[in-house]
């Protein structure tokens, strides 16, 4: 399944998603994607042995930690446990977290063969994380964005100046990037989209 | 220093345990107070996640990593979900991944991980010192490729470059134990 990805993520937004650096919906599409993407996964495990590393190496001016008294007994090994059935579509991760299946998505309209359904944030936390839904060959409206942008194809494929993204392709651009996507001809797309800062709808 | 993390997961003495706290606990208090934690519960959360270490040895394989990556990453989550009070989605993309192995090879043994791990050491050791303080500011630090750029002064292009520059080499030098 994952051989068939193309797109990935700019590998300085794994290393800071790795880092634990990455806002929240920044992170959430990273991880998204990695359940996807085998390619992924192994890139982010190399990059937290950098993480490993530079803890190691760090200086530790006279911290003492202290250890409990009660030596508690290990956990008891357990096995992997994997869900039976057929998978949803929804990666993984988003449907842990939410609890959604790509059928129960309440959307919202938002334009001629637009949906969408906002992802809910922690508290304080800046930009947005929405699931979107273009009908066939359907447009977002132009817009640029105020942050990192970063677009995840869940079914479908879309298409924009900078090529054809389709399921688990992810379009990584910056603030100074304007597009607009065009949901493919015959099926259409539902993506999840993560914005550092508010999407700037041109006018 | 990975020997001792991966001797706790054979060796459950009461000394093995201390151990594990003298030896680790100094670096994980520091980090949890690099992200704005008092003494007190910097303490804290360098306890929980060396219990958490100890608690989980048993469940260690080397497909996972080094043992010292395991306690990065559990380092790592706490601070999201404590510190920073945020999802994290790292955890559930590691969970996600348990129950969908790679499918490339994965290192088979303890042996080759620990010499991954002392690749990346050394590169990290050789690397510029304007790449090496992007890549800490993000890893120790947690700082956000904005907050870098604000923080040295740089071009956020110019952050994104030095982070892209560090993995290259990270993986060029793993490129063989592949």
């Amino acid at each position: 399944m994952s051989t068939t990805i193309r797109r990935h993520p700019d590998s300085a937004t794994l290393m800071s998603f790795a880092a634990g650096a990455l806002s929240e919906p920044l992170a959430a599409a990273c991880s998204a994607h990695a359940s996807m993407c085998s390619e992924c996964r192994d890139e982010l495990r190399d990059m937290t042995l950098i993480g490993a590393a530079l803890l190691g190496s760090a200086p530790t001016p006279g911290a003492q930690v202290a250890a409990p008294d009660a030596l508690e007994p290990p956990l008891p090994e357990r096995g992997v446990t994997r869900r039976e059935g057929i998978p949803d579509p929804l990666p993984a991760p988003i449907t842990q977290r939410y609890g959604l299946a790509l059928g129960e998505i309440p959307w919202t309209r938002v334009g001629p063969g637009v949906w969408q359904h906002r992802l809910a944030l922690s508290a304080g936390v800046e930009g947005e994380l929405y699931l979107i839904k273009l009908a066939p060959g359907c447009r977002l409206p132009v817009h640029g964005h105020g942050g990192s942008e970063l677009t995840l194809v869940i079914t479908g494929a879309f298409s924009d100046a900078s090529g054809e993204f389709r399921r688990g392709d992810l379009q990584d651009v910056d603030s100074d990037t304007e597009h607009q996507p065009v949901g493919d001809k015959e099926e259409g797309c539902v993506c999840l989209i993560a914005a550092e800062g508010p999407h700037l709808l041109k006018r | 220093m990975p020997d001792l993390l991966s001797r706790i997961a054979t060796e459950r003495s009461d000394g093995a345990f201390r151990r594990l706290f003298e030896e680790f606990g100094p670096q994980i208090k520091h980090y949890m107070m690099r992200h704005g934690a008092d003494a007190a519960s910097a303490e804290e959360l360098a306890q929980e996640t060396l219990l958490t270490v100890w608690r989980k040895a048993g469940l260690y394989s080397p497909a996972k990593g080094t043992p010292a990556t395991w306690m990065f990453s559990i380092a790592r989550n706490l601070r999201i979900d404590r510190l920073r009070k945020e999802v994290c989605w790292q955890e559930l993309s590691d969970e996600t991944a348990e129950a969908t192995p790679s499918e490339d090879a994965a290192p088979d043994d303890a042996a080759s991980e620990r010499q991954r791990q002392a690749r990346v050491q050394a590169v990290l050791t050789a690397l510029p010192g304007e790449q090496r303080d992007v890549v800490t500011l993000a890893f120790i630090d947690g700082l956000s490729h904005n907050e870098i750029a604000g923080r040295l002064s740089l071009p956020l292009g110019t952050v994104k470059s030095r982070l892209r520059l560090a993995y290259q080499k990270v993986r060029a030098a793993l490129e063989d134990l592949k």
